[in-house]
């Protein structure tokens, strides 16, 4: 069947089978390889994309029920290479270890700050309570989104 | 040195950019493979049937153990593991055949095809099981000092126990993968997620039959590893290149993540009998340890990492008499293998449920007692393997740990808190870690680097470490960057090659620094002497009245300076390219071996360490004795790192080890039923850590100020003994169930040291409190 979608402000119109997940239409279709595969169940948030506004995990998304919706996922963050404060924070705060949980946390960090842009660290961590990262013990990721937060004031 | 630059790939990793093995592009060739595992822990395999399987469409290959063109076989150390199963299997997960397809959709379906008859026989599923038996999987192992049944004798104090330590499942955020790509003649390209690429190697060319020199295996970059991609990355890149071979075509095998649990081995089970005795002031006199391992179904590192438990039980106290005796046991299970600590946490986890033991025993702090049991600095200062703990930092880490977290006041008023109230109770726990640095088989404690300059003054650094999170090639980045004295922008790491670098160890031990660090420092003083004649004709071309020395060339801030003619200097990138003309060769490779380590396994003495690294945790937690639920209210930390090279990612290191031990101490449990199916083996039943576990207040500093003589910019390793800080959380639970009883009852505990394990304590604490 047919889909139309928006990603990363780039429309596409793409054939695709009915049990398509978004995931693997994002990484094996248009070739966006930032988003990960960390459990395929939707725990872990490696796959996590905007979508409409929202955080998915993109594993548990048909890609059909993506048609008409507009995602951003991690390679669309950036503006024309300068990063997004939430980027430039993970980079600054030593927020990035091996790096694959890294594309789901600052999606995350990001629609928080969309909506919430002075969190309290409560609402930090409640932001990336579905991310699982298994190197930092997260204590450099709520920094690095709490100094996010505060230079966007 | 520059401390604070970001890690080399950061940028990459916030864009997506980043390539790891599941995202390269090969091309429109490329076939996804599939392993079909066993599905019992014992069997005899009766029957098979491949052929329907094999004529699926979109299916180009079904191979089994015949179809292997080398030899079946993949134990790294020990060849005691097949590649695929031939008439028997031996654990749930075992690999029986293989499949490549188009896609993982026509894998799935060709699966299904194959039909197996199995004959299942009876399988050993736990330590226990295999004591029972006698199923050890090699002789026992014994290190031994004083005379440990005389002073236990006399002993006026005694106690006695057994202690279980837990599974553990790495859980590494990529799942293991590899792309094997078939090249020239017998030639194999292989790309795998591996903290062992030689090794990775070594197996691919044993399994596809042909040498060395045919395989190349490069790693970029792994989703994290932990141990679990020492050995275990080697049978996804064996069952990829076979499958390779056989196709003709690229194949890429990524494992699902419940197949990923359900197939690798995780942290070794123990099961340790310990008896002690010690002194009214809870000195310890005499200790007795057995550890007993679960080794799974074949050898992999379980020896070597008994071994490392062996040298740790002592963890930071001086014990003039100690027995410990190592035995694994072979079981139905895949085979457990290394995982961050490797073995030091489970024989520090027994010394420490004995000192917490003495302290409440004697009715004294426990924080006391282990200051009591400290190495010391001038005598009581030898361990039970004979090497002599040098540059011990314990007491004044204990000292200032125990002011900056108040650990005295905080005691008061949890005291306090739990005489008021009945059903919540709160815990502390200070403990101490001191961890030996250097693989425990001295031999591996080498490594090697390739460094390239090119004319522009641009570096290229090629080392046989790898890089999986820990900020191994930002450390090494920043090396060649003061070595050279030039800005770390110019210099450029590679992926880990084994057609640059051959015959590494793995990256691990904590050693990727150390060793690597030292190999590249090597390779640029090589460089770097051969450079400076050069420079010094230079400066002297003009004839100066004082000549310009080889002594005095300094390089520094992009620049090569004469230091006791600061006029003269050259920068860095013409000084190179005058070299070029001048036909210096500028490329150098570099190597380095740990000095002065040996160990003498029949006697078991010897200086198996270069150092130790010291730590120290104070861990305070809130528990409803209701629900067995615990939240950890504050953690300080003070962790010893030498100087470091890169204070963002040791405290990185250290507040993600402690985190990772804090989930093995607590939540992470591995559960199989009656028949050894493993019960979660996803992350909805298998619980890491997640950022509602750690410490309300997370404090953690590093220790400044005290140099390791004799590494690297006298830099101390980090990968693993931050891992153990996690006891102070593990003992403060303790402390906070015991609080129930008023600290008058030993209370049950083990690792993990779950919901259920709580509840259970509890209630065992409260019915003994009404008798």
């Amino acid at each position: 069947m047919k889909i139309n979608l928006t990603v990363n402000h780039k429309n596409y119109s793409l054939q695709i089978n009915s049990d398509l997940l978004l995931v693997d239409l994002l990484r094996d279709h248009i070739g966006l390889t930032g988003t990960k595969k960390g459990c395929e169940i939707g725990e872990c948030g490696a796959c996590t994309v905007i979508m409409n506004g929202k955080t998915v995990n993109s594993c548990l998304v048909l890609a059909v029920q993506a048609d008409g919706a507009e995602i951003t996922t991690i390679e669309g963050v950036a503006n024309n290479g300068d990063l997004h404060p939430v980027q430039q924070a993970f980079l600054e705060h030593d927020a990035v270890h091996c790096g694959f949980c890294t594309p789901g946390m600052v999606l995350s960090a990001i629609n928080l700050l969309n909506h919430n842009p002075n969190p309290t660290e409560f609402e930090i961590r409640e932001a990336i309570a579905g991310n699982l990262c298994r190197c930092t013990g997260y204590q450099q990721i709520v920094e690095a989104i709490q100094s996010a937060a505060d230079k966007s004031k | 040195m520059t401390p604070k630059i970001p890690h080399e790939s950061a940028r990459k990793h916030v864009t997506g950019e980043a390539v790891y093995v599941d995202d390269m592009l090969v091309n429109n060739q490329l076939l996804i493979g599939k392993v079909v595992y066993s599905p019992h822990a014992h069997a005899k395999i009766k029957s098979f049937h491949l052929d329907v399987a094999r004529n699926l469409p979109g299916v180009y290959a079904v191979i089994r153990y015949q179809d292997i063109p080398g030899e079946n076989q993949m134990g790294p150390v020990v060849h005691d593991e097949l590649c695929l199963a031939k008439d028997e299997v031996n654990c749930i997960g075992q690999a029986v055949f293989l499949i490549a397809a188009e896609s993982e959709e026509i894998c799935r379906e060709a699966e299904k095809l194959i039909k197996i008859e199995y004959k299942p026989s009876e399988a050993i599923l736990s330590i226990e099981q295999a004591i029972a038996k006698n199923n050890l999987m090699g002789p026992e192992r014994k290190i031994e000092t004083g005379d440990v049944d005389k002073a236990l004798k006399k002993c006026k104090h005694k106690i006695s126990g057994s202690l279980t330590t837990g599974a553990q499942e790495h859980w590494y955020l990529e799942t293991q993968a590899a792309v094997c790509i078939p090249g020239e003649d017998n030639e194999m390209k292989v790309y795998s997620s591996t903290q062992h690429p030689s090794e990775t190697q070594a197996i691919v060319a044993g399994v596809l039959g042909i040498n060395r020199n045919d395989v190349v295996v490069e790693m970029r970059r792994m989703g994290g590893a932990f141990g679990g991609k020492e050995t275990q990355a080697n049978h996804v890149a064996a069952w990829s290149a076979l499958l390779a071979k056989a196709t003709g075509q690229p194949v890429k095998i990524r494992l699902f993540r419940d197949d990923d649990q359900i197939m690798t081995g995780k942290r070794h089970p123990y099961l340790i009998n310990y008896k002690a005795g010690f002194d009214n002031k809870g000195k310890l006199i005499a200790v007795e340890f057995e550890l007993n391992a679960n080794g799974g179904m074949a050898t992999d590192l379980s020896f070597a990492i008994l071994e490392r438990a062996m040298f740790h039980v002592d963890n930071a106290y001086y014990i003039p008499n100690l027995r410990v005796i190592g035995r694994v046991w072979k079981t139905n299970q895949p085979s457990n293998t290394a995982f961050r600590g490797f073995g030091g946490p489970q024989g520090m986890a027994a010394i420490e449920t004995i000192v917490d033991r003495i302290a409440r025993q004697l009715k004294m702090d426990a924080a006391e007692i282990r200051r009591r049991n400290f190495y010391g600095i001038n005598d009581r200062n030898l361990t039970h393997y004979d090497q002599k703990v040098e540059n011990n930092h314990l007491k004044m880490m204990f000292d200032r740990i125990l002011h900056s977290s108040e650990y005295l006041k905080r005691r008061q008023d949890i005291n306090e808190f739990n005489s008021k109230n009945e059903f919540k109770k709160k815990g502390m726990s200070l403990t101490p870690v001191k961890f030996g640095i250097s693989f425990t088989t001295s031999f591996l404690n080498q490594a090697g680097a390739l460094v390239n300059i090119y004319q522009d003054g641009t570096v290229l650094v090629n080392h046989g470490g790898t890089e999986m999170g820990q900020g191994l090639h930002t450390k090494i980045q920043q090396i060649a960057a003061a070595e050279l004295g030039i800005s770390f922008e110019k210099i450029k790491l590679t992926a880990t090659d084994t057609s640059k670098v051959p015959n590494t160890s793995a990256t691990a031990a904590s050693s990727g620094t150390d060793l690597n660090g030292m190999a590249v420092k090597n390779a640029i003083d090589k460089l770097k002497s051969r450079m400076i004649p050069f420079i010094v004709d230079h400066f002297n071309e003009k004839g100066e009245i004082i000549k310009s020395q080889i002594r005095a060339i300094h390089f520094i801030n992009d620049c090569i300076i004469d230091s006791e003619n600061p006029a003269r200097k050259i920068d860095f990138a013409k000084a190179v390219n005058m070299c070029y003309i001048k036909q210096v060769p500028l490329s150098a490779t570099g190597f380095y071996r740990t000095p002065d380590i040996y160990f003498n396994r029949e006697k078991g003495k010897g200086k198996p360490f270069h150092y130790y690294v010291f730590g120290m945790a104070v861990s305070e937690v809130l528990l409803d004795t209701l629900t067995g639920y615990h939240k950890i209210l504050r953690t300080d930390i003070l962790h010893d790192v030498g100087d470091s090279l890169n204070p963002a990612i040791d405290m990185g290191q250290v507040q993600g080890g402690y985190i990772q031990g804090v989930g093995w101490c607590t939540t992470e449990e591995c559960k199989w039923d009656e028949k050894g199916n493993l019960l979660n083996h996803s992350p909805d039943t298998y619980k890491i850590p997640s950022i509602q576990d750690i410490p309300e207040d997370f404090r953690c500093s590093l220790l400044e100020d005290v140099p390791n003589p004799s590494t690297i910019r006298k830099s101390k390793a980090v990968g693993e003994p931050p891992f153990m800080l996690a006891f102070s959380a593990w003992l403060a639970v303790k402390d906070a169930i015991s609080a129930v009883a008023d600290h008058q009852i030993e209370p049950e505990f083990s690792i993990p040291a779950t919901n259920e394990v709580i509840l259970l304590s509890l209630e065992k604490l409260r019915s003994i409190k009404k008798q």
